[in-house]
């Protein structure tokens, strides 16, 4: 799709929806948001990008391939619940850093989780889109 | 912890092989280190529930019922150990069966998301993550049927996933009617409270059964449930339909015991509509066999058979005396295991005779009696044990299943699970004699010609598919020699699988938490 | 409300079923996406519908105010959602490459691998 004003919209669109979705991810924890919301925000940034645009800038935005990201998140998430192993808690315990800090953000294994959900829906999703809009 | 090792080994093995992206070595490595790690994990797992009894993990330390429970007794530990073993056989097999493409393209990792999906269904003790887990199998399994992206996988995979879908859609369905029975999803918890539902709602309990069987019955390819098996299975390259053979049914069959040995309360209703499904699972998967002229097909077909004895040893729970039911449970667990080693092992012998004379058309092969002497005894061996021949596992399992069949006197299912036998035992000459026997035809054409493995050499090539069928055959003739181990084990598993009260005690449900009653005051506004 | 909600979980049923059995993909696909809706819709309604406060603990209380709604049906909605979501995406994948490979959509000439 070759529109002006599609592509003049979706530039500035792209950086606060993702600006959005990365506020959403660390929200989650307390309030509505969370890993997979963030992720889904992320990947509608990216959705419009590639329908903007074509494959190949989209893949560009992404910077490292969707396989890596998937593979990323799902080796931190797994590493978030494995941490609790180590302090001798049940798997997939969230275990809280101590020190307070000074905004309303709470840092924590569950924190590393959220990322890891994000990663993967992103990765996962942007795999399936470039898979399509390549195909 | 050990108990989430099974789940977490696969998953992380599937992580790395996806961050490796596109280096086919470093993938093959981690392929097998994690399929070998997994079978470390399971063994010391299964002699630790050997040792100490059923063994639960409270994830996340939410103890149950609220949060989600792993559990393992001895059948969770048992399949979770002959889960593994097929991993690793299929993996090191498929070192030399698979081409670099499919490997580049994410084969081992999608491999291990299959067994992370397989390994939590095994492990879980909870209804709805039993459903989470049947997904990451199917997404696993999924990939693994495309991959390569040939026009008959892509048909095969369109008829499997709309199947598998429409599965675990009637499975979700099933768990929404019964988490509004009993408000919980624990199944230990759910053990005792749907045993009170089903007197005050027994309509209920029994279309919420009757769903989940559906669910089971399309995973397990049971009739009338079975049509989308043989149509897909042989598709993708003969490794990843011995995987499939060896751990997808099974999973479904595992559901169905599961379910209905736990959580449903014993209903006379549903156990004579399994024994109507076993007698004709068997039949038709035996006769479809007759109609296909391609060795893999055969096979795929005959897993159907396979599947109605499984369930025959589950529909004979509905057997008056609970020595017969505790003999008939047994029998099903060994007969899982017998034929998770003796099918994937006749699929990976297909699979190498595909690759010695280059196609799979039993009209087009021959002679490989004397061409490939090793393959044959092999086959042979194998054929004999899938039939119930002694000396193998095979004999061990049927025997088990027909004698629980005459002490629950059910004699028509019984003569029927001997015809089958026979029958198979024909339908397993067939094969003999047209692939081995018979004189090679005319100059061996491969149209369907074969991409060779990537850059292995032939003689190293030639182990690596052999090695994997001389273990698992060795296995079969060593339980079949020597059963009384594997006898006593599906006796111990079938004990614990009848003790609900055992179970629910372990799991830690106490009994003031069912008083307060399955229904809740402000359900109906 | 119960009745409408029954009514609403049937329809969604037969659209699916309607859907799965046409004989385009692509209709398939969308026969599997409302098969997810009415299994969610169904999940929603059978674990009870009541008027009442969302189950969120407030700070500094230790357990939500009395008269709130069940949070687990809501929480298998959204997993069943996401599921639904992940292996959709891998069908629409899927069936975009079988057309390729094939050039028909319609599932009547999908079937040469059948025997």
């Amino acid at each position: 799709m070759k529109s002006l004003v599609f592509q003049a919209t979706t530039r500035a669109v792209t950086p606060l929806l993702l600006a959005f979705s990365l506020f959403m991810l660390l929200r989650g924890h307390n309030e509505p948001g969370g890993g997979f919301i963030g992720g889904l925000l992320a990947v509608a940034a990216f959705a419009l990008y590639a329908l903007a645009f074509d494959a190949r800038r989209a893949r560009a935005l992404l910077g490292v391939s969707p396989q890596t990201l998937t593979a990323t998140g799902l080796l931190l998430a797994t590493g978030s619940g494995g941490a609790a192993w180590l302090a001798g808690q049940p798997f997939m315990a969230g275990l809280w850093l101590s020190a307070a800090l000074p905004a309303e953000l709470k840092l924590g294994t569950v924190l590393l989780f959220d990322v890891g959900v994000y990663l993967v829906v992103l990765g996962a999703a942007a795999l399936v889109l470039l898979t399509l809009r390549e195909g | 912890m050990l108990l989430a090792l099974p789940i977490v080994i696969p998953l992380v093995t599937a992580g790395l092989c996806l961050l490796v992206g596109r280096r086919v070595r470093v993938q093959r490595a981690l392929g097998v280190l994690g399929a070998g790690g997994l079978l470390v994990a399971a063994v010391t797992l299964f002699a630790r529930v050997w040792r100490e009894g059923v063994l639960v993990l409270y994830v996340g330390g939410w103890r149950a019922p609220f949060g989600i429970t792993l559990v393992a007794d001895v059948f969770a530990a048992l399949l979770v150990l002959a889960a593994a073993l097929m991993h690793l056989a299929v993996s090191v097999y498929s070192l030399a069966d698979l081409d670099g493409r499919r490997q580049r393209y994410g084969y081992f990792a999608f491999l291990n998301v299959m067994l992370t999906g397989v390994c939590g269904a095994f492990l879980t003790g909870d209804l709805f993550n039993l459903y989470v887990w049947f997904e990451v199998m199917l997404i696993g399994s999924f990939v693994l049927l495309v991959l390569g992206g040939q026009r008959a996988q892509m048909e095969a995979g369109i008829k499997y996933v709309t199947l598998s879908l429409l599965s675990s859609a009637l499975f979700l369905a099933g768990v929404g009617v019964i988490y509004g029975i009993a408000h919980t999803l624990n199944m230990a918890h759910l053990s005792q409270r749907l045993a009170v539902a089903a007197t005050s709602h027994p309509g209920l309990v029994t279309a919420a059964s009757l769903l989940l069987l559906l669910a089971f019955g399309i995973k397990a390819a049971v009739f009338p449930l079975h049509f989308w098996l043989p149509d897909s299975y042989h598709a993708p390259p003969p490794a990843v339909t011995a995987i499939f053979a060896a751990l997808l049914t099974k999973t479904g069959v595992y559901a169905i015991v599961r379910v209905f040995s736990l959580v449903l309360p014993p209903s006379d209703y549903l156990f004579g509509l399994l024994a109507v499904i076993a007698g004709l699972t068997m039949l038709i998967g035996v006769l479809g066999a007759v109609a296909q002229s391609q060795f893999r097909r055969i096979l795929n077909v005959h897993i159907i058979s396979q599947i109605g004895y499984m369930v025959m040893g589950v529909a004979l729970l509905g057997s008056p005396d609970a020595q017969t039911r505790q003999l008939a449970i047994a029998a099903a667990i060994f007969y899982i295991v017998h034929n998770m080693l003796v099918k994937s092992n006749l699929v990976l012998l297909s699979g190498t005779v595909r690759a010695l004379a280059g196609t799979e058309q039993l009209s087009r092969l021959g002679g490989l009696l004397n061409r490939a002497p090793v393959v044959a005894v092999l086959f042979l061996l194998s054929a004999l044990s899938l039939a119930g021949l002694p000396p193998s596992s095979g004999f061990w399992a049927k025997l088990g299943v027909i004698q629980a069949g005459f002490r629950a006197q059910a004699y028509l299912l019984t003569f029927t699970a001997l015809f089958v036998g026979l029958l198979t035992l024909v339908s397993m000459l067939k094969i003999w004699s047209a692939v081995f026997w018979k004189p090679a035809p005319e100059p061996c054409s491969s149209d369907d010609a074969l991409p060779a493995a990537a850059g292995t050499p032939p003689a190293r090539r030639r182990a690596l598919l052999l090695v994997p069928s001389v273990v698992l055959l060795v296995l079969s003739i060593g339980i079949g020699l020597y059963p009384p181990p594997m006898l006593a084990t599906a006796r111990r598993a079938s004990r614990e699988l009848l003790d609900r009260a055992a179970y629910v005690a372990a799991v830690g449900i106490h009994a003031e938490q069912v008083e307060e009653g399955p229904f809740r005051a402000e359900v109906h506004p | 409300m119960f009745v409408i909600l029954a009514l609403l979980v049937g329809a969604l049923y037969a659209a699916a079923f309607c859907l799965l059995l046409a004989r385009t993909t692509t209709r398939l696909l969308f026969g599997l996406l409302l098969l997810g809706h009415a299994a969610n819709l169904l999940i929603f309604s059978a674990a009870g519908l009541v008027r009442a406060s969302p189950a969120i603990v407030p700070s500094g209380a230790e357990r939500p105010p009395p008269g709130h709604a069940d949070p687990i049906p809501q929480a298998l909605i959204l997993t069943a959602i996401v599921i639904s979501f992940a292996v959709l995406a891998f069908a629409a994948v899927l069936v975009q490459r079988a057309h390729q490979a094939s050039g028909t959509n319609d599932t009547e000439e999908l079937r040469t691998t059948e025997t």
